[in-house]
Order: structure tokens, then sequence, then C-alpha cells
């Protein structure tokens, strides 16, 4: 991969470091950041949101916020110094040899221009005009082998899928072949097999280009796929360095093997034990820094730590790491005890019990059925998780129960026992408490205007019906049972961090003693360390309560390590059902199968990829016979194209809906023993 | 669509008619003799009937139908209001992008803050302020906006430029204000530092990239002050003597003449609906999410 011919590095950071003017004061966020890409080579850098990471990415293409600057050190590319160019020498290093594709790609397009616009407006500035800079438009979406390229060039971002857009960006990253490519958190927020299917794409080009790539990532499992060495960033400080392997099987400093000890890992399950987490909160911007930067989070932490600053040692085989114990920083002591309280399996009764659930909604005159025919069955204390591409139903799913939308006639939801209305107006003032939500983004559930005493405070009245000195009793015990303290009962939702306002969340889901709490990718948005701390705080209350859960997310790990059964959806449908232990070590679905396999692997052990080629069809129009046979790696035939299969018991309590027999399943997935990270 | 006028009107129909720097018991009066202290539906059965009929009374003052007397003040207002609005609004776009690529240098601190002040002068101020200005010490354009009979169209405008003044230093700020946001919002987009890492020039970057998409909402807001404009006539035109349906209105009131009134806020009201559908029109042809967004 690396090129021999070309000597300069592509990218040389020495010594940067960049504030941000907050108050009339700059605040230091990058300190001396040293960082080296070869040509050909890929970097990942790694660290918790808000350490400094796009930082050094928009430093380097000198696109920092109004109140940013650089307040030290130089930055060259391909040996040229970018800080001292002109605008116009800057506009034709953009223009030629850098190229960045960041978060969000929705928004990174422009609204109100077709694609091809957009795509052909850059070989316009290598002189490349009309229907040449068609041509090399449409040979470069098919580069990034975008489904029928020439309908996406006339179409507008919002007419694309997610994944389509972020192939439409990174094509117009890579058209002027840059030497740097920079993707700043490419595949954060998009769905599990489309982060996949992304991340295989810029796997293959990366062989196709020349260009060096300096990787983003909040995402352990994602950089360890992608990159040969790794940085990983604390506090605006390189905190340690080396080859990817090394550095993810082998950490030198303890923030290294803090964060990779968050992560549910080697199919870890919740009776096994908490996860651990890190302790306290990075360090704010412009924080003076005395010592090492770690020290507060560090159970290793001595005197000598406080009081000196660790420099880089180096460990030899270009590995670096700025701690004074980087000999025994993997003997860092847990910050969370492992034990849990012991669960004892339940002979209870099904608190949930849905039978033949259907929901058809109108689409254009033509009905499409966001679910059809669900049937699951819930004990009390068990979560059930719902797994499957974004459109498969699990929201849809998820309102059903919850009775924001009715479901069609037919089907039957019972709460321990007793029916419940398909809609929330006409459910008893108990149904309703039992059955509550926590979603992705803590702010929707949260209103902005009032503190956080009100807010729990109104849920206790309204849904736990307490008043005055009971109700005090009760907020402090809830309070306390999601690890709040009083000093955050003051505040507003905006004062608090992404991870304390989802514990405020759920703590309102809390409040009436939920019997089912629908847990819609809680932690999706947050950072490992905090994910951890989320996922134990679910776990431990779960555990405490006897609460059900009905848990989505598109990690698998995290699925995995919560759910004690997994309903796997495709187009409304449930394709695999079983123990959690049934699905994820199979024999299971086709389906299921390509979604193992899609996950990214922090050990790198790259098993033969099954990949899911295309998008999702439209459940507006579902593919005849088994709905998954347009993308079925393991499709036997045309009895796939014209009957649907049953959903058929394999084995006491795992049901699959495929034509291939259970045993048969087995003989073709047994070579390859297929883990999630 | 009359409906749509009535809801739209501000709830205080005198205040908004004449402006706020009218008397109260002049707004008290007005606001009696439109009826909008009757119950709403009373209101709105008795305008749609009259509407429907085509039929918009007799003017008690002039024993004569209403209607020709309101389509004349509408057309003559019309004029006006174009005059003000194309003289205001490509020049307060070009104040609010100007002052938008310079943030928070002196350069738009002056538009900013003049913008701004201009604003909140009320227009009999300015009006006055101006009318000594241009028409009483430099002597460069006639005060009264009444043209002589037969002028030609370019003689008309020259009439109208100084009674649409005050309308235009009034606009000026708001739509200065929201091109400003508006371009800031955009500059600051991801579409625009995609636009700027491509390495494409700036030129091109603020005129394909940003103009664009920072001016769309700014014609949702023209739109919306068109209803504030027709307020703002009422004053204008009594100060410059000018025949529009704001005069017409001031008179109808003064002389409780009922029916002239009832026509003369209707017909703001359908003139109000009507600008607000040709802005939803424009910027949904303008804005493709809304234009596709069938399609998906
Ligand atoms: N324009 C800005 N003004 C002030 N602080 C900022 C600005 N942009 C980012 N920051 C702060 O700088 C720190 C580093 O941000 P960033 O580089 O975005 O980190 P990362 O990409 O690792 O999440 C964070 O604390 C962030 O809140
Ligand atoms: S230097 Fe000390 S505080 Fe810092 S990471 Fe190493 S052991 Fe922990
Ligand atoms: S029925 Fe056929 S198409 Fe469907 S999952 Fe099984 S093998 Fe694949
Ligand atoms: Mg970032």
């Amino acid at each position: 991969m690396t090129d021999p011919r070309q000597a300069t590095n592509a990218l040389e950071l020495k010594e940067l470091s960049v504030a941000y003017r907050v108050g009339r004061r700059n605040r230091a966020v990058l300190r001396n950041v040293n960082l080296t890409i070869k040509a050909g080579e890929a970097y990942g850098l790694v660290g918790e949101s808000g350490c400094g990471k796009s930082t050094v990415a928009l430093s380097v293409v000198r696109y920092l916020p109004r109140n940013g600057s650089i307040t030290g050190g130089s930055i060259a590319l391909d040996g040229k110094d970018v800080m001292k160019l002109d605008a116009e020498a800057l506009r034709r290093a953009r223009a030629d040899s850098v190229s960045m594709v960041y978060q969000d790609p929705g928004k990174a397009l422009n609204p109100s221009l077709r694609i091809g616009r957009q795509l052909t407006e850059i070989f316009e500035l290598t002189g490349v005009t009309g229907q040449a800079a068609e041509d090399k438009a449409l040979a470069m979406l098919n580069r990034v082998r975008i489904s029928d390229p020439a309908s996406v060039m006339q179409r507008y971002p919002h007419q694309l899928s997610g994944g389509m857009q972020q192939r439409v960006a990174i094509a117009m990253a890579l058209a002027n072949d840059p030497s740097m490519l920079i993707l700043d958190e490419p595949t954060t927020g998009l769905d599990a097999t489309v982060e996949a299917e992304v991340l295989d794409l810029i796997g293959q080009l990366r062989r196709e280009l020349s260009a060096s790539i300096l990787f983003i990532s909040h995402n352990l499992a994602v950089v360890s796929n992608m990159c040969d060495r790794v940085g990983v960033l604390y506090a605006g400080m390189l905190v340690e360095e080396g080859s990817t392997r090394d550095v993810f099987n082998d950490p030198r400093h303890p923030y290294t093997v803090a964060l990779l000890r968050c992560l549910p890992r080697g199919g870890q399950r919740k009776d096994q034990g908490r996860l651990d987490t890190i302790p306290g909160f990075l360090p704010g911007i412009g924080a003076t820094i005395v010592g090492c930067a770690f020290a507060d989070r560090c159970a290793l932490a001595t005197e000598r730590c406080r009081a000196e600053p660790p420099p880089l040692y180096e460990l030899g085989e270009g590995r670096l790491s700025r701690c004074h114990y980087h000999d025994r920083a993997q003997s860092l002591p847990r910050a969370t005890p492992a034990e849990i309280a012991a669960v004892t399996p339940k002979q209870a009764p099904p608190v949930l019990q849905v039978e033949g659930l259907n929901k058809t909604y109108a689409s254009h005159g033509r009905p499409l059925r966001a679910v059809k025919d669900v049937s699951v069955s819930l004990r009390p204390g068990e979560t059930l998780g719902l797994v499957g591409e974004s459109g498969s139903g699990k929201t849809t799913f998820a309102r059903l129960l919850l009775g924001l939308v009715p479901p069609d006639d037919g089907g039957s939801i019972e709460l321990e026992g007793k029916k419940l209305a398909p809609r929330l107006a006409s459910r008893s003032e108990d149904q309703v408490k039992a059955v509550q939500i926590v979603f992705q983004n803590p702010d929707s559930a949260l209103n902005r205007s009032h503190s956080i005493r009100h807010i729990l405070s109104r849920a206790l009245k309204r849904l736990g019906g307490l008043t005055g000195k009971t109700l005090d009793n009760r907020l402090e015990e809830l309070v306390r049972s999601v690890r709040l303290t009083d000093r955050h009962l003051a505040v507003k939702p905006r004062q608090l961090s992404g991870g304390l306002k989802q514990r405020v969340a759920i703590a309102r889901a809390f409040a009436g003693d939920p019997r089912i709490v629908v847990c819609d990718e809680p932690t999706s948005a947050l950072d490992v360390s905090v994910q951890a701390a989320i996922l134990n705080l679910l776990a431990d209350l779960q555990s405490k309560q006897d609460v059900s859960y009905i848990f989505i997310s598109h990690d698998l790990g995290v699925v995995r390590y919560l759910s004690d059964k997994i309903a796997v959806l495709y187009l409304g449908r449930i394709m695999e059902f079983g123990s959690s232990e049934a699905v994820f070590s199979g024999p299971h679905h086709p389906y299921t199968e390509a979604l193992l396999s899609a996950v990214p692997k922090l050990d790198r052990t790259e098993s033969a990829r099954i990949r899911l080629d295309g998008d999702i069809p439209s459940a507006a129009n579902p593919p005849t016979g088994c709905v998954f046979h347009t993308r079925c790696p393991r499709k036997i035939g045309t009895i796939c194209e014209t009957q649907e299969p049953e959903l058929t018991e394999a084995q006491p309590g795992h049901t699959i809906r495929c034509h291939i027999p259970y045993d048969e399943l087995a003989r073709l997935q047994k070579p390859k023993a297929m883990e999630p990270a | 669509m009359v409906f749509l006028g009535g809801q739209v009107l501000p709830g205080n129909v005198g205040r908004a008619i004449l402006g706020p720097f009218a008397d109260q018991r002049a707004v008290d009066a007005l606001n009696h003799s439109l009826g909008v202290d009757r119950p709403l539906l009373v209101q709105y059965g008795s305008w749609i009937w009259n509407f429907l009929h085509g039929d918009m009374g007799t003017s008690y003052v002039f024993r004569a139908p209403v209607a020709p007397f309101v389509v004349d003040a509408l057309g003559n207002s019309m004029k006006l209001a174009l005059v003000a609005f194309v003289l205001v609004v490509p020049i307060g776009i070009l104040g609010g992008v100007i002052a938008a690529l310079n943030v928070n240098r002196p350069l738009d601190r002056i538009i900013s803050l003049g913008g701004l002040s201009v604003t909140v002068l009320p227009e009999f101020v300015t009006g006055i302020i101006l009318i000594l200005i241009f028409g009483v010490w430099l002597r460069w354009l006639p005060i009264a906006a009444a043209w002589p009979k037969g002028a030609g169209i370019l003689t008309q405008i020259y009439y109208l430029i100084l009674p649409s003044l005050p309308l235009f230093l009034v606009l000026f700020g708001y739509i200065a204000r929201m091109a400003r946001s508006g371009m800031i919002e955009a500059l600051d987009s991801d579409y625009t530092r995609t636009a700027v890492l491509k390495g494409l020039r700036w030129r091109t970057v603020i005129w394909r990239h940003v103009l664009r998409n920072a001016l769309l909402p700014t014609i949702t807001v023209i739109a919306t002050q068109t209803g504030y404009l027709i307020g703002g006539l009422v004053v204008i035109e009594t100060l410059f003597r000018y025949q529009g349906i704001g005069s017409l209105i001031f008179t109808a009131a003064r002389g409780k003449d009922f029916p002239m009134l009832e026509a003369g806020i209707l017909t703001i009201g359908i003139v109000y609906a009507v600008a607000t559908l040709i802005a939803d029109f424009l910027y949904s042809v303008l804005n493709p999410r809304i234009r596709l967004g069938a399609e998906q």
C-alpha cells in the first residue's frame, strides 16, 4: 500500500496547537500535536468526542470555525507548509491535493443543486466542461458503486438515502484524485449494514487510489478494520500511537486500555458482569493541565503523575505512549466492579404477549406493510432485542406497543394478561404508566425550558400520582437510582452532557414504575465510555425492578450484551426469533448471518464477508416470495422468488423464516464461527 | 382565501391599519366601525356574503357603489407599494449579503445598526424628515404624490419616489436583517464547507452555493412584510395626500362610512393572502425539497 516512489510524507503536523476564542479568551484545544502520515498510509485518530479530533482535521484544510486559530506549530501537506499558503495557493491545494468527508452527508451536500452539478463543478476547475465533465462525473459515481448513477446525477440530495449521500460525498472527495483524504466520522449515524458497505467501499478505493487517509472516528472497531496505524487523542494531546494491531491488542496507555474495556466484546452478556467505564470527564477546553491530563480519571495515577507531565515515551517499533507507567497500563484496575446481582431465571407468566400484529400505512395510495404478522412474548425482567436495518419496522413496532399509532384490526397486544387498547388515549392510566420509552436523542423527550427537577417531578406526578412529601422522597430515590446528584436537579437539559441527559430521560421513563421500557437506540449518539455506563445502568435497573426492555440498536454487540431474546426484522416481518444465545451463535437466518458479518471487528480477524448488496427494498412494494430473496446470498432457487417461507420452529423457542432447512443452514454456516466484536 | 386573509390579519385590526402611533381613540373607533368587536363568525359571514355577490355595498358618504372607489384606490396603492418593493428588495438583500460577508466587521456594524435604526423610526417621522430634505430644502422631488392627470409612467414613478422612501427605510432593516442571518447560516453550513474544500473560487461558492439557500427564508419574510406595507400605507398616503387604499380607509373611518371601510379591509386581507400564496409558491419553486418532495 505504501508507494515507495514518494519520499515526502503526505501529512506532517509539528507541535500543532490550536485554540478557540470563547469569552474573550483563547482556550487551548490542541496541544503540541505531532503526527505524521506517510504516503499511501491510512492513519486512524480516536478518542472521546470533544478531545479535538475534528479540530485536527479542520486545521489541516485550514477551515477552522471563525473563533478558532492556530497558535503554534506547523502543518505540511506533501511537504508544503499549509499555513504559508496565500488564498489562491490554498484554494489550489484544496482543489488538487486534499479532500475531506465528514459526518452527516445530508448536510454536506447542497440541498438545492442536483448531484450531477455538484460533481461537474469539480471537473470544471480543471478545465473539463460540458459533456466531458458529465462523463467524468458519471464515471466517479460508478466508482463509488452507486446503483443507477445516471439517474442519481439528476437527483437532489434529499432524494437519496443516507448511504447513497455518503457515497456521493466520497465521489466528490475523490474526484480530484487527492493525495490526502480526510474522513471525519464518515459512518457515524449510518445504519450498521450501510456503515459496513461504506467502509468496504473506502477499503476498496484505498487499494485503487494512491491517497493517504486520515480516518477519524470514536468507533474503535471501525478504525481497527481500516487503518495501518492509530493515534489516540486525549484533551488535545496525542497519548498513544502505534500500529493498529499493537495498540488494540496490547495498549500501553491507561486511557486506551479503558476505552477498549468499555465495549461489550466477544459475546459478553449482562449476566456475566458489568461493563467497565471511565470515571469523570475530559478536561474542558482551555483547562490548565499540570502533570498528566488523564490523572483525574486514572486509577494508576501517583504523585508523580500529578506533578510531572509525562513525555511521549518511545517504546520501539514506532510505538509511543504518554504515560509514566506505560509498562503496566494494562494492570489498570476496573473502574466499575464487574459483579452484578445474580438474576434468577423467571418462570413468571409473560408480561407482554403480542399476537399477529400488523400495521399498514398508506403510501401514495398503495398499502405499505410496516409490520406484518408479528408475534412475540416477553417475560418480566427480560430484554427483547430488535435487530434489522432502518426501514425494517423496528420503530413502528415500538410505536404500536406505545399506542402512538393503532395497529390494523385483528392482532392483539396483551400486557400482563390484559388486552391493551390500540390507542394511547383509550388505555387505562396504569397501562399508560406501564409502557415507557427512551429515545436515541434525549432532547426530544426533555422540555428544554424546564429544570431537571421540574421535569422529573412532573413525571412523578403524572405517572406516579405522587404529591408532597412522598413525591420528594421518590424523586430523591429516582435520581439516585440513575446516579445523578442533587446538583443536576437545578439545571436545564442543555447544561448537561449527552450521557447525563440520557440518564434524566431514563429516570423519567422509570418514574411510574413501568413494566416495559422501549429503548430506541439509547446509546447510539454516545461515546463508548458513556455508553458503557448507560448499559450498566439499564442492566442494574432491570435486575432490581424486574422491568422488561424492548431494546433497539444497530450495534449488535450492544444488543447482545443486554438482550435475552432477539427478533430479527426485515421489511416488517420477523425473519428469526429466539434466545439471544441461539440467534447469535447460529445456525441463523441468512439475513442474520449477513448482518452479523457486517459488524466491524476489533481484532481484525476478517471473516469472509457476506455482504448485503443494494438498499433495502421499499416496504410499499416488497419482493415476491421470500422478501429477502433480492439480497440473499444463500438463495436456493425459484422457490425463494415465488413462495414466502413460514416462520418455523427450528428448535424449541428458536424460529426461522427460510426455505433452507435448519440442518442445512447449520452445515452451510459451520466453517465460520461468527462472533460479533 | 378571504378567510385566510382575515385569519392572518393582526389581532387588533384598527391598530394594524392606523399604525403603532395612532391615537388610541381613533383605533377604538375604527375597531368598532369595522365591526371587529362582533363575533368572528358573524363578521366572516357578512364579509363572505358581500364578497361572493360582487357587491361591496354602497358608500354612506358618496351615495354610490363602493367598488369603483376601492378598485381605483387599490390600483394606486399597488403602484406605490410596487415602487417601494422594487427599490427595497434588491437593496435590502444586497445590504444583508454585504453585512454577512463582513460579519462583525465595521461594514456589518454600519449596515446592521443603520438598518435597525431606520426600522424603528415610525414612518411619519421619516416621511416628514424626507419631505423637508428632498421636497422643501433640496426641492428635488415633488412633495405630494398626486401626479398631474394623464401623466406618463415615468412621471408617475417620479412622483412616487418620495412617498415610497419611508416604506423603503422601514422594510430595509427587516430585509437586510433576514438576508444577513440567512447568509450567515448558509456560510456556516456544511455544504458551503464542502464547496470551499472542493477548491472552488470564492465567487462561485457564494453565487452557486450560498446565495440561493440563504435567500429562501428571506422571501418568506418579504411576503409577510406585505401585510405591514399595506398598514404603513395609511400613514404615508395621508401624509403625501395620495389616493390609495390606506387613505380611503382612513377617510372612510373618519366619515363612519362602514361599507367603504369593510370593503377596504377585505381588499387588504385579500392582497395579503395573495402575497402569502405567491411567496409560498416562489419558495417551493426555488426549493427542490418541497418541489420534489412528492416523488419520495
Ligand atoms: N467553534 C468553537 N468554539 C469553541 N469551542 C469549540 C469550537 N469547536 C469545537 N469546540 C470545542 O473544542 C473541543 C474539541 O472539539 P472537536 O475538535 O470537535 O472534538 P472531536 O472532533 O474530537 O469531538 C470540544 O471541547 C469542543 O466543544
Ligand atoms: S501518567 Fe499516570 S495518570 Fe497519566 S495515564 Fe499514566 S499512570 Fe495514569
Ligand atoms: S427463503 Fe430463500 S431467499 Fe429467503 S432467506 Fe431463505 S434462502 Fe434466502
Ligand atoms: Mg468530531
